[in-house]
């Protein structure tokens, strides 16, 4: 009984509002404010309705759905798909082993990705490119990320072994899928047949990994005594943050060739690629400098005073501090990376978007059908860069970082 | 104290800051110019194989390519050189008018999401959200290729008020044009303008100096007023006449012509620009103390003069620099008007490459181009943040 009173006693904590209360307070706080929600509820509703109304009934998703394949790895041959299929799945496996052994972000990408796969194996729809085969490679790669995620969890597994795996796998990944001259078995596959996500993917991913190092490197160089050094840095960072991206892409699918020794040759993919990291490079560079700025300088003295040298002074002492300043600028930095991507359908390489593109321009059936086209594309893009947005602003809060976005 | 010897010997030379400093300073000078001396002569052995011709000497040349709805003069006949000017002259326009509307859309969108009303709140946060996570050519695609496809063709052009006909060949707006007699108007109201400015400049910095109300606003805009009334008069009542399109054969004529590549590009990039602008906008007026606003709320200042004179002045601070880059990269991205056929600076540039060969200095234009627009809009800016900072302190 005694308990009872007592509790009745505690102050509780204010409940929330309740829902006549909150729309009080939202939407009908003045006047101006009752107009504005009167007039805007209604367009809303009529808009959502017009939306969803096209969607289900008016689109005609055929130019979309006839092509999976197409999409996810543009012309890469049907009969070596396997290679596609074996690296995916080793990133999966990748995955489920992080999954197993850090949780946390990599467990929502993990359960989504895991998520989404499933529900593409077992969508009760007839198309000839979802045949059973595919389902069932689909299914063995959420067993083989399973799989990854016991490994992770249960066994001792050195987590040095992880992150020299996360580097492996791209490396023997692009490997495979390139193949090899004089093999029967693993024919060389040329870049103009690569794709689709594929190589939008490995376009963003590849200028992510390579840029940040290159970054650093040039707000380092940037910041040099050595005059030689700050010059070069100084004059590559701003002479690529004045021009846009499609002229680096125009100039080293064109001129760059001219650069260097006549008998040496570049893949056209990898030329790409070269543009797309040397130009979000020169902007993390920045980026990574207003950080090295905001290192106070005792933390410097503070290092130098209990003896560690330059490089270990830089390494563990400034560096931390620097990227977890900038971490949500770096973030911002390569969304932008993977929505530049796009820009290589102007010097003709078939990315996600080129792809859609010639699907429409392939016959006039399909032309018709842009509409439907274009937004699936707009919102597979929208779906990737906005789930790197919440990635970073998850990693942020947990690093307690406060953004001002 | 036993004599000891000196520090310099005690310390080996691989160890003595003093030297490796030099000893970086000459083998980064021999790497980097190494490098760029290597690539420089790979580049003559090419030039050399190749026959290419490295002058600027084909701009005098006849260009022979069209330029749809060209801004200022211009025929097939003209040179490259004028052609390149032609592309220039679109850069900047398009680059000019997207910055002035994603800067409106932009802070009005920032306002809308500060708004009290949840609903316009969200509104503009999907608006925000929308655009920021969809490539700008995508948005471009989507707005030149399936909002314009909904466009009716000539016959059953649409009109709007203004009047404003659009159609597939374009928007066609009714645009007032100067009279012959127009000019006077013109030079009398410039004239007042700039009478305005200096006499608002003066009479300002003697309000400052001895704190005596000079009235420089309305006596600045009255002067602007008087002049330009004159000037109508002067010009017979009629300076300007509205330059109505109208139908003539298969086309429209007349009018301010914007063509569906110039509309499309203008409309994605400044609606793309401007979801960044608002993110900008907002996070300057969040970052104003609330203090601030409290206390000049409790000094006895009303609404509008807190925006204008407590919130605005500290958030322009915060705002600015990130702007200037919005700026600057909206006026870089218009280069991608390129993938719809709209004859900016690149598209003029790469259609030369096409024709001519030249790779090299049409590039060399190009970037020269680019880059002393990006080193001219940030120097301006910068002007104009510095005495901002200034003043504010």
């Amino acid at each position: 009984m005694a308990i009872k009173e007592m509790e009745q006693d505690i102050v509780r904590p204010p409940q929330p509002p309740g829902l006549v209360k909150w729309i009080k307070e939202n939407l009908f706080s003045s006047v101006f404010n009752s107009i504005l929600t009167v007039l805007l509820f209604p367009t809303i509703l009529y808009l959502l309705y017009l939306v969803i109304i096209w969607v289900l009934f008016g689109a005609n998703w055929k130019a979309v759905s006839q092509f999976p394949l197409l999409f996810a790895i543009g012309q890469y041959p049907r009969d070596q798909i396997w290679r596609v299929g074996f690296v995916f799945s080793g990133f999966m496996f990748m995955l489920g082993i992080s999954w197993g052994r850090w949780s946390g972000l990599l467990r929502s990408i993990a359960l989504a990705a895991g998520s989404f796969l499933l529900l593409i194996a077992v969508l009760p729809v007839q198309n000839p490119q979802l045949d059973m085969t595919m389902r069932i490679y689909l299914g063995s790669t959420i067993l083989i990320t399973l799989v990854g995620y016991l490994i992770g969890n249960k066994t001792r597994l050195k987590n040095a072994f992880i992150i020299a795996g996360w580097f492996v796998i791209p490396i023997v990944g692009v490997v495979l899928l390139a193949g090899f001259e004089n093999s029967e078995r693993i024919p060389v596959v040329h870049t103009t047949l690569w794709g689709g996500l594929l190589v939008t993917f490995l376009l963003a991913a590849g200028g992510i990994v390579l840029s940040f190092p290159l970054g650093v490197a040039l707000a380092f160089g940037r910041r040099s005594s050595l005059p030689v050094v700050s010059g070069f840095s100084t004059v590559f960072i701003e002479g690529i943050r004045g021009v846009p991206l499609v002229t680096l892409l125009f100039m080293f699918s064109i001129i760059l060739a001219l650069f260097l020794p006549v008998e040496s040759r570049i893949d056209r993919l990898v030329r790409a690629l070269m543009a797309v990291t040397v130009f979000s490079a020169a902007y993390s560079a920045e980026n990574i400098r207003g950080g090295l700025q905001a290192v106070p300088l005792g933390q410097i003295e503070a290092a130098k005073a209990l003896g560690m040298g330059n490089f270990k002074t830089t390494v563990f002492i400034v560096l931390p501090q620097a990227l977890r300043a900038v971490l949500p600028a770096i973030a911002g930095q390569f969304i932008a990376l993977f929505k530049d991507t796009t820009l290589v359908v102007i010097i003709g390489i078939n990315d996600f978007l080129g792809i859609g593109r010639s699907i429409i321009n392939s016959d006039p059936e399909f032309v018709q059908m842009r509409t439907e086209v274009y937004i699936f594309m707009a919102v597979v893009y929208w779906i990737f860069s906005y789930m790197m947005s919440l990635a970073s602003r998850r990693i942020e809060s947990t690093m307690g970082i406060e953004s001002n976005l | 104290m036993t004599p000891q010897k000196s520090d310099t010997t005690a310390i080996p030379f691989y160890r003595d800051e003093r030297i490796l400093k030099i000893i970086a300073q000459i083998v980064s000078t021999v790497v980097i110019f190494g490098f760029l001396i290597w690539a420089v002569i790979n580049f003559l052995k090419a030039a050399d194989a190749r026959n290419m011709e490295l002058s600027f000497g084909f701009l005098k040349e006849a260009a022979g390519f069209p330029i749809s709805n060209p801004p200022i003069d211009y025929e097939p006949s003209m040179t490259y050189g004028r052609a390149f000017i032609v592309g220039l002259v679109n850069t900047l326009l398009i680059s000019g008018v997207g910055i002035v509307t994603a800067t409106i859309v932009g802070t009005l969108v920032a306002l809308a999401r500060l708004s009290s009303n949840w609903l316009l709140s969200r509104m503009a946060l999907v608006f925000i959200e929308f655009h920021r996570n969809i490539p700008l050519l995508v948005l471009l695609f989507i707005w030149y290729f399936v909002v314009f496809s909904f466009v009716p063709p000539v016959k059953e052009s649409l009109v709007w008020p203004g009047p404003i006909f659009i159609n597939k060949r374009g928007v066609y707006i009714s645009w007032p044009r100067l009279t012959d007699s127009g000019s006077t108007f013109l030079v009398l109201s410039i004239i007042g303008i700039i009478a305005a400015i200096i006499l608002y400049i003066i009479l300002r910095k003697r309000r400052k100096n001895t704190g005596k109300n000079t009235y420089y606003t309305p006596i600045s805009i009255g002067l602007i007023l008087i002049f330009s009334v004159a000037g109508w008069f002067l010009s017979g009542g009629s300076p300007f006449q509205m330059d109505i399109p109208f139908l003539k054969g298969f086309n429209y004529q007349g009018g301010l012509r914007l063509t569906p590549e110039f509309a499309g590009m203008y409309l994605s990039l400044s609606l793309y620009t401007a979801a960044f602008i608002a993110e900008v906008v907002r996070g300057g007026i969040q970052a104003v103390n609330k203090g601030q606003i409290e206390a000049a709320r409790a000094v006895g200042l009303n609404q509008m003069q807190v925006l204008s004179l407590v919130v605005m002045p500290q958030a322009l601070r915060i705002i600015i620099p990130p702007m200037i880059s919005q700026y600057l990269n909206l006026t870089k991205n218009s280069s991608l008007a390129l993938a719809i056929g709209f004859q900016e600076v690149f598209a003029v540039g790469k259609t030369t490459i096409n024709q001519a060969g030249r790779a090299v200095p049409v590039f060399a234009l190009i970037m020269i181009t680019y880059l002393s627009l990006s080193l001219l809009t940030s120097f301006i800016l910068n002007i104009y943040n510095r005495r901002i900072q200034f003043v504010v302190r």
